[in-house]
């Protein structure tokens, strides 16, 4: 391989690496989101069930 | 397919040879960077404009966007420079300099945004900093026009028009227009990243 194509070569990778970092971080970050909504959707849950259930509505009997 | 044209179909160029190659790679991703800075100062002109709290986002997530597309317009022409010119640097070139200039104004950008609160006045404060930098967009692309006695080379010349082949200019259209769309996807990720981010967040506040 000579000197050009070896620089050549090197400059592409470096556009190919800065994009694979790119994707990984957004890998972390999706999964990050992943996580809060889950922490969210059992905080909700949690809160649903701490509330008291109202009564149902008595059916009117007629005398 | 940019990259298989750009390594297999194009011929040599008669004065620089292999190494010219780095041209389809380097231009594309110069020339997107400065799409995304010009894109931000839109998206912040459209703030002021309309007191839109989105464009906000938008603006900023293009700016991210320009700052990774300018690192690597930095890198890979730091490599061409040491493989046609023997330097990695010339601090002589008023391109490379301004290019520089232009990046370092955007990735200040960041510590401006993050230096205020959030709220409506830290998204208009971001917006006339986008606004600002935009100016310095046509000073640097047209620099290496203007200025006489430089070493970086001019492609496409208003008198000649393109110094490309058929071949070549294929090629580098080719490999623009999937840079492009390299960036704009990413944008729309990362701006819907954001969203989802923004949204999650107010959803915390209002369920604790």
């Amino acid at each position: 391989m000579s000197s050009a194509e070896k620089y050549v070569t090197a400059a592409y990778l470096v556009v190919l690496g800065v994009l694979l970092v790119y994707l990984v971080i957004y890998a972390f970050k999706l999964s990050r989101l992943e996580r809060e909504v889950g922490e969210l959707a059992e905080l909700a849950r949690r809160q649903r069930d701490a509330e008291p259930t109202p009564e149902p509505d008595r059916e009117e009997v007629a005398p | 397919m940019g990259l298989a044209l750009a390594f297999y179909w194009v011929p040599d160029a008669p004065l620089e040879g292999f190494r010219q190659r780095i041209f389809y790679i380097h231009v594309p991703v110069a020339l997107t960077a400065y799409a995304c800075f010009g894109w931000a100062a839109w998206k912040a002109l459209r703030l002021l404009w309309v007191r839109n709290d989105r464009y906000d986002l938008e603006s900023y997530t293009a700016v991210h966007m320009g700052v990774i597309f300018g690192i690597l317009t930095l890198v890979t022409g730091s490599i061409w420079a040491r493989t046609s010119w023997g330097v990695w640097w010339s601090w002589g070139e008023r391109q490379l300099v301004l290019f520089l200039v232009l990046f370092l104004f955007y990735s200040a950008y960041f510590m401006l945004r993050y230096s205020v609160e959030p709220g409506p006045r830290r998204a208009r404060m971001s917006a006339v900093y986008a606004l600002f930098g935009v100016v310095l967009i046509p000073v640097s692309f047209l620099a290496i026009r203007l200025a006489e006695g430089l070493i970086h080379p001019v492609v496409f010349d208003r008198d000649v028009g393109s110094n490309l082949a058929g071949s070549q200019l294929l090629t580098f259209v080719i490999c623009f227009a999937g840079t492009l769309a390299l960036a704009a996807s990413l944008y729309v990720n990362e701006l819907t990243g954001k969203r989802v981010d923004e949204r999650l967040r107010e959803l915390r506040e209002a369920l604790s």
